[in-house]
């Protein structure tokens, strides 16, 4: 029970780190129609820029300005850089972000090197906040959940009960009626496009010091985050989050499991062959649930596009 | 009357080639590692090591021979064995006789099979392996040449030395091994599991796990289990991002015994890890910069300190290498009797500037030298790691590790 509670709370800290990129990257997708390649390179720089900051101001400024660093670079990529792309459709598009992706973690090589950097969390959070049976469960953790709630909670309020989140979701669906009511939609755009790429870069500022900053963790989220997106369903605020909380306990229990496959073999009433490189099934016999835990989400994916392939909670493409 | 003007001048050409080449010989070693990519920081960085070696502990003391200097050649292989192989021909075609590799083991099998044949195709042109890193076992044993001399210890000598501490330490009865889902990983599980069943049968294997290698996003399910297996100690061959993810996780979730690793050590690792490693990291190796062993050592570690500030010395084996090679050429006379020169380095006796003495055996060509278990701390810390003030210091030794130990190598002389 106690290492279900802990699970839980783990599972609980991951996926809403999830949620935190994915959120972003649905905005713009359902938005612009652009599947944002870079998405996860925005989530990188956020850790470094924190990185960089807080070398000389403190975590705190770090928390503050790096978001709105990236936020405003992520801007300045949608207005010089996506938009003239625009015109030319989809494909370029998709090729511009991706090798946005590349440039910037060249750029990131360049700047700080191919080694981890020492981003640490802050000295006052890097204690046990309380422990379940032997398992501390730090600060830290506690601070993300916050952390992430809140954005969760003023997305929604921003998208739902404000005049700009009312332009918004309007801009969504009738871009052109819009347009012909006064309303500057390319700014909308850029502004969605802003905000994304800063709650991305936000996730990698709380991300850096839990799961290390170093020039490939852009790459090791990066494609998790699109299966979020399609799980949930693309545009849903609401289908982010629950796609990501799935995958992220889904990843947790599978990885703190000890369920071995050879135990579904025996209950079979296979014997367990002595000599393992002559067995057909070897690689069942000795495949552990950990170990295939990563390709979990990636399994699922296929399974909601296969009976459901709008996502949880997207609505159907007319 | 054309034609032997075109070849007077081809030959006074090929004299004054050769002449000058009498002159100024440079005593070449190529040194063929990641130059580019991911690990590209690893290879400069040994890159670096090789070239302050040669310059400081040989050229500046009038180099080999009558005054021959020791040069470093740097070749790129990419990481990838196949381009180790292009340019460890590119690197014979120039003329260069030795040969330094050592990060992965792979590209080193690849390299020593190519050294192999070459040096059988070519008894006039021999070459020489001098492998300071790659660590499988296999290299010294089953695939052990004439043509390769390694100057680390095998993945064995340390999965040997460190279950030594485990089994003399009784507070460790539980012991949990996790590692990385590829050969290195599997070895070091099966060692761990073999030597700590021989040496203390009822220590306990309460875990042996292997995860996907650079896919783990966040290693706290990890940790959890490891804090709920109520383990002592961890043993890890995780390296890089791994190595990292894993010992903070485990940790930030409670764990306080020691978490024994080969490769958790400078690169940035030493700062990222800082005060919350200490007290529980430690890491296997034959290198121990601290406590500071001699005036020599020190003033070679804080001149290298002064010309690369932000570099380390990860690799203080490299001056081994380095040392013993001139000494085996200033023996042999000559540095162009391959043979000669790999004669000279069987049974060759070296004290380390770093302490401790190192035999390398003739049977298979394995240094044999001390090894420690060093611990991260910021105590006693003459020479850090990453600038943070945090190192590595001797915490047991194990001396002359793996003396005893045998081996399946049968060596095939010319």
């Amino acid at each position: 029970m106690e290492f279900f509670l802990v699970n839980l709370i783990d599972g609980l800290v991951y996926g809403l780190l999830l949620f935190m990129l994915s959120a972003g990257l649905t905005l713009i997708f359902s938005m612009m129609g652009v599947l944002n390649f870079a998405h996860a390179s925005f989530y990188m720089l956020g850790a470094y820029f924190a990185y960089e900051i807080s070398t000389y101001m403190g975590f705190w400024m770090g928390l503050l300005l790096a978001p709105v660093i990236v936020g405003i670079a992520g801007a300045g990529v949608e207005r010089y850089g996506l938009r003239r792309v625009h015109q030319y459709g989809h494909v370029p598009e998709l090729i511009f972000t991706f090798g946005l992706a590349f440039l910037i973690e060249e750029f990131v090589k360049f700047i700080w090197g191919n080694n981890l950097v020492p981003y640490r969390e802050p000295a006052i959070l890097d204690f046990a906040l309380f422990s379940i049976g032997n398992n501390n469960i730090a600060a830290y953790k506690v601070f993300m959940i916050f952390v992430s709630i809140s954005i969760f909670l003023s997305l929604l309020y921003i998208l739902t009960r404000t005049r700009v989140g009312m332009v918004i979701q309007a801009a969504l669906s009738y871009p052109r009626t819009v347009e012909n009511l006064g309303h500057n939609v390319p700014m909308v755009f850029m502004g969605v496009f802003g905000v994304g790429t800063a709650l991305a870069g936000l996730a990698g500022v709380i991300a850096g010091p839990q799961l290390s900053t170093f020039p490939g963790m852009a790459i090791l989220l990066g494609s998790i985050v699109f299966v979020t997106i399609v799980i949930g369903g693309l545009g849903s605020l609401w289908g982010a989050l629950v796609a990501s909380l799935l995958i992220g306990w889904m990843t947790t229990f599978a990885a703190s499991s000890s369920f071995q496959f050879a135990d579904i073999l025996l209950a079979l009433g296979l014997e367990k062959p002595v000599e393992m490189s002559e067995s057909a099934l070897r690689d069942l016999w000795t495949l552990t649930l950990p170990q295939i835990g990563p390709i979990l989400p990636y399994m699922l994916m296929v399974f909601i596009l296969v009976v459901r392939p709008y996502g949880l909670f997207g609505k159907r493409d007319s | 009357m054309r034609k032997s003007l075109k070849l007077g001048l081809g030959a006074t050409l090929a004299l004054t080639v050769s002449a000058s080449s009498l002159f100024a010989e440079n005593i070449k070693i190529a040194f063929i590692e990641p130059l580019s990519g991911f690990m590209a920081s690893t290879g400069n960085s040994g890159l670096h090591q090789y070239e302050f070696a040669a310059e400081k502990l040989v050229n500046a003391n009038g180099g080999v021979l009558d005054g021959d200097m020791i040069e470093i050649v740097a070749f790129d292989n990419k990481l990838s064995g196949k381009e180790a192989l292009v340019q460890l021909q590119v690197a014979i075609d120039q003329g260069i006789r030795f040969i330094a590799q050592g990060n992965s083991s792979g590209i080193a099998h690849a390299i020593l099979d190519a050294i192999n044949k070459h040096n059988k195709r070519n008894p006039d042109d021999l070459v020489l392996f001098l492998n300071y890193s790659a660590v499988d076992p296999a290299l010294t044993n089953d695939k052990c040449s004439f043509w390769h001399f390694r100057f680390d210890a095998n993945a064995d000598f340390k999965m040997d030395a460190l279950t030594d501490v485990i089994a003399q330490n009784n507070d460790l009865s539980k012991v949990y091994v996790i590692g990385q889902d590829y050969s290195f990983g599997k070895a070091v599980a099966a060692g761990a599991v073999r030597d700590l069943a021989a040496k203390r049968p009822e220590i306990e294997i309460v875990g042996n796990e292997l995860h996907p290698i650079g896919k783990v996003k966040d290693f706290t399910p990890y940790a959890r289990k490891i804090i709920a297996s109520n383990a002592d100690a961890v043993i890890t061959g995780n390296w890089g991002s791994d190595m990292v993810g894993l010992g903070k996780a485990v940790l930030e979730s409670g764990f306080d015994g020691p978490i024994y690793t080969f490769y958790a050590s400078a690169d940035g690792i030493t700062a990222t890890f800082g005060e919350k490693g200490k007290g529980s990291l430690r890491v296997v190796s034959v290198d121990a910069l601290n406590p500071n062993t001699s005036d020599r050592a020190a003033e070679y570690a804080t001149a290298y300190k002064a010309k690369y500030p932000e570099g380390d010395l990860s690799q203080p084996r490299i001056t081994n290498v380095v040392e013993m090679l001139a000494k085996a050429i200033n023996e042999v006379g000559s540095a162009t009797d391959i043979v000669a020169i790999a004669n000279a380095f069987e049974g060759m006796e070296h004290d380390s500037i770093w302490g401790g003495k190192i035999v390398m055996r003739p049977e298979d060509h394995q240094a044999i030298q001390n090894m420690y278990i060093l611990s991260h701390t910021d105590d006693d810390v003459a020479f850090d790691y990453d600038n943070s003030g945090y190192g590595l210091l001797v915490e047991n030794t194990v001396e002359m590790a793996g003396a005893d130990s045998t081996t399946t190598c049968e060596m095939k002389r010319p």
